[in-house]
């Protein structure tokens, strides 16, 4: 797994954005498209190029009802796929 | 059933003009003449109509979308609209002035295309002189504009030892995205199909090649991979699915589910002049014509795989097996699926000349 200290940022050329039409957040990249799951939308909003994933896995844990442990590894587990398609530098 | 998902995508071809004459172009043999062309006010009220549609990004392509004038008014407009703007060029017309009217109008991404990683040879696939060395100096305005860049190689026989070369050209440009397209055979790629169309062992080898650099670079460049039908047991989704992702709007103004549908000539695809993107969308006959699996012939119809690839391509399937409503002779299950073979059999012997794409095809003496 990725460390917790690593900071994400959306790369050039994507945006991430609440499409008024499909009432849903979507990721907007070079030639892809992408609609996140409930839970990545939480984590892609925290998504602003200075907060590490330890800090934004604070913040979920401290809106949602489950262990700080298991949310750090979802999230290092959802940046990263966004990372190796491309849509992440991490 | 009439509830639609709105179109993710519109592919803007506004022009079959182009400087290059790629004998794999996948435009139409019978290329829309300048004259027809939309006005930039059709265009402009399409792309309006897109975004209160639902459309997310368009893709500027063509031919050479730089080739009309009106590109930059029309980069501007859509991203005013809301829309991801994506222009898809050969690069050569990519001066400095046009890459800075291009980031004032808000531009998201350029995918540069290239012929080859070799000057000469690229020039040769190409049929433009000068060229490949316009490309790199395309590439080098778009990293300076500090826009991300998708470096896309077309390959084929006559090119695909080069591969390697390729994607370290495209790591030296500093492009974010390579794509390798083994070509598609449409339009002018399968009347050069013999001259282009790799052997096994030329899939193979570059198969390997770019899992190779897909796990050297993972994180820092993705790599695109697009195959052939032609060695495949099961056809591609041909764009997501007729009707179901994509609105490809042609030169003069046709609607079409995807961007050789209008070889498909018993369908009337309607026309943005007279109708709208929405009632294109939801009602014009030639969306709903292949959308979803109720069309559907044996044995794609109880095939589990039926919403996966949609029975692959419409217009392949008429190419090849004579029928646009027959499964795609890609899929293993096809009863057409020989010809795929037959058609890799025809390649391996035949000559390497290519018949360049020109706007008006040069009468055989
Ligand atoms: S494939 Fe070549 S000829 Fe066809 S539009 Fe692209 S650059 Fe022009
Ligand atoms: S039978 Fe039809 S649906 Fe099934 S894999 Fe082949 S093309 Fe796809």
């Amino acid at each position: 797994m990725i460390g917790e200290s690593r900071v994400p940022r959306f790369r050039r050329g994507v945006r991430f954005r609440y499409d008024q039409i499909r009432r849903a957040w979507v990721l907007l990249a070079p030639e892809k498209l992408y609609m996140p799951d409930e839970v990545a939308v939480e984590i892609l909003k925290l998504v602003d190029g200075e907060r590490s994933i330890a800090l934004i896995a604070d913040d979920l844990a401290s809106r949602f009802d489950a262990p700080r442990e298991l949310i750090v590894r979802d999230t290092a587990a959802a940046l990263e796929d966004l990372s190796l398609r491309g849509a992440l530098e991490l | 059933m009439n509830y639609t998902q709105p179109p993710m995508g519109l592919i803007a071809e506004l022009t079959h003009r182009c400087p290059l004459q790629c004998a794999y172009c996948s435009n139409p043999i019978a290329l829309d003449p300048p004259l027809g062309e939309l006005t930039t006010a059709d265009w402009m009220r399409v792309l309006d109509q897109a975004a209160a549609l639902g459309i997310l990004q368009v893709h500027f392509s063509g031919g050479e979308p730089m080739a009309r004038a009106d590109l930059v008014q029309l980069v501007a407009h859509a991203s005013s609209a809301g829309l991801y703007t994506n222009i898809i060029t050969s690069g050569v017309l990519l001066s400095d002035a046009a890459m800075s009217d291009l980031l004032h109008a808000r531009i998201d991404h350029i995918q540069l295309s290239f012929q080859d990683a070799l000057l000469a040879e690229g020039d040769r696939f190409g049929g433009y002189r000068g060229g490949h060395a316009r490309k790199l100096e395309a590439a080098r305005r778009i990293r300076e504009a500090g826009l991300p860049l998708t470096a896309n190689f077309v390959v084929h026989r006559q090119n695909v030892g080069r591969v390697e070369a390729m994607i370290a050209l495209g790591e030296a440009l500093q492009a974010e995205r390579i794509e390798i397209a083994h070509v598609q055979y449409y339009g002018w790629a399968l009347l050069n199909r013999s001259a282009l169309l790799p052997s096994r062992e030329q899939l193979e080898a570059t198969n390997k090649v770019v899992t190779t650099a897909r796990t050297r670079l993972a994180g820092r460049i993705a790599i695109d991979y697009v195959v052939p039908d032609y060695y495949a047991a099961r056809p591609k989704a041909c764009m997501g699915g007729w009707g179901k992702r994509f609105i490809n709007i042609s030169p003069s103004g046709k609607a079409l589910p995807c961007h050789a549908a209008e070889t498909l000539t018993d369908l009337a695809f309607p026309s943005v002049r007279d109708m709208s993107l929405k009632d294109i969308w939801t009602d014009s006959e030639a969306f709903r014509r292949f959308r979803g699996t109720e069309w559907m012939p044996a044995p794609c119809r109880s095939c589990d795989r039926r919403e996966i690839d949609w029975g692959g391509c419409r217009c392949q399937a008429l190419a090849l097996a004579g029928d646009a409503t027959a499964t795609d002779p890609a899929c293993a299950q096809s009863p057409d699926h020989a010809l795929m073979a037959e058609a890799v059999a025809a390649a391996v012997d035949a000559p390497l000349d290519l018949v360049p794409r020109r706007m008006r095809r040069v009468a055989d003496a």
